[in-house]
């Protein structure tokens, strides 16, 4: 449909979109499936365990979540406790909307469900400047997959992966932030600044315990762009556009 | 085995239906914050401050995202994600190519925690 060659056709596609979000998949594996074991263990039928992950999709608060129903806490603060930890996330889609094709409203409504911690840290980190909606769709639904599939396996063996291997596998997520990053960084000493100040401010907040964690991620994140943004702002130098 | 079961429906009956419509609950306020911006900001051109603050917020979010958490990923075993984080950052700077981190380092860590 263009002139523009294996680049355009690459990064456009929904294909390349599941291939960048592989890696998510990778990580979700390990987690889905302790998600299903734990489900089934606080007395969730598997297609109440299944159901969770297929209309809430959201790791930490399903987690949360296993530990209030198992204590009997009232259900609107299960699902308060569940907004809180998620609130974050107008943040991160806030942020993503400024690198997105513009598309029609449904549609962004329909993989705005798909977006996580990772499939936004993936989407993000894209060099392009504007991310085609394909290839969001992509990183979406390998995600998903993912985390659907291997929870309700989880629920059903009933055990987990041997202990070294889910060990190992539980560096997965964090690897996967760290090789997204780290690539940004060379070169780049905004970059290096954002992903420092925000490290230091959300290890103060985790350390002192002042916050909780979707907080603390939240305000660290908030915090640190303002910062440098003011700082680089002073200076005159700042991202270019497609950074 | 009988008594599991019991204890089992007992649990389920506790939140019975209640739990489905609790799944309601935390599926919208989950999707909200996610629909939301995506949606409304569509076609929107924010202040140049503002958009310059949420082109940062990807990196900082991955720094925030990062430390400490990845030290606490066996939480009685802090040196486990030491090393995961340092072989992390390692192949991260030699390869810049995701997978080669991600497979790297579950591949060391599966090593250290056969051996140890």
């Amino acid at each position: 449909m263009h002139l523009g060659g294996e680049h355009f056709v690459n990064k456009n596609s929904f294909f390349s979109g599941l291939k960048a979000g592989v890696s998510i998949a990778i990580g979700y594996f390990p987690v889905a499936l302790t998600f299903g074991l734990l489900a089934k263990t606080t007395g969730l039928s598997i297609w109440e365990a299944t159901a969770m992950s297929i209309f809430v999709y959201a790791g930490a608060a399903q987690y949360m979540s296993l530990t209030l129903i198992s204590k009997g806490v009232d259900p609107i603060l299960i699902v308060l406790n569940t907004f809180v930890v998620n609130i974050r996330h107008f943040l991160m889609t806030a942020a993503l909307n400024e690198k997105m094709q513009s598309e029609k409203r449904w549609v962004k409504g329909i993989y705005a469900f798909g977006i996580t911690d990772e499939s936004f840290s993936v989407l993000a980190t894209q060099k392009e400047s504007k991310i085609a909606t394909p290839f969001a769709f992509g990183v979406a639904v390998i995600a998903y997959s993912s985390w659907v599939i291997f929870t309700a396996v989880g629920h059903v063996i009933g055990a987990n992966l041997p202990a070294f291997l889910q060990a190992a596998m539980s560096i997965a997520l964090y690897a996967m932030f760290v090789g997204l990053l780290v690539p940004s960084m060379r070169g780049n000493r905004k970059v290096v600044m954002l992903a420092l100040v925000a490290a230091v401010i959300n290890g103060f907040f985790y350390w002192t315990g002042l916050l909780s964690t979707g907080w603390s991620i939240l305000v660290a994140t908030l915090v640190s762009s303002i910062l440098i943004e003011v700082i680089y702002a002073k200076r005159g130098k700042n991202l270019p556009k497609g950074a | 085995m009988q008594k599991e079961g019991k204890t089992y429906r007992k649990g389920r009956n506790k939140m019975g239906m209640w739990y489905w419509w609790t799944l309601l609950g935390m599926a919208l306020v989950t999707y909200i914050p996610r629909a939301f911006p995506l949606t409304f900001l569509e076609g929107k051109e924010l202040p140049p401050v503002v958009s310059g603050v949420l082109r940062n917020i990807p990196y900082a979010v991955l720094g925030a995202l990062i430390f400490p958490a990845i030290l606490y990923v066996q939480q009685d075993n802090l040196l486990f994600g030491l090393i995961g984080a340092a072989v992390a950052f390692s192949l991260a700077f030699l390869f810049s190519n995701v997978m080669i981190v991600v497979l790297g380092t579950i591949g060391v860590l599966a090593v250290y925690s056969l051996i140890f």
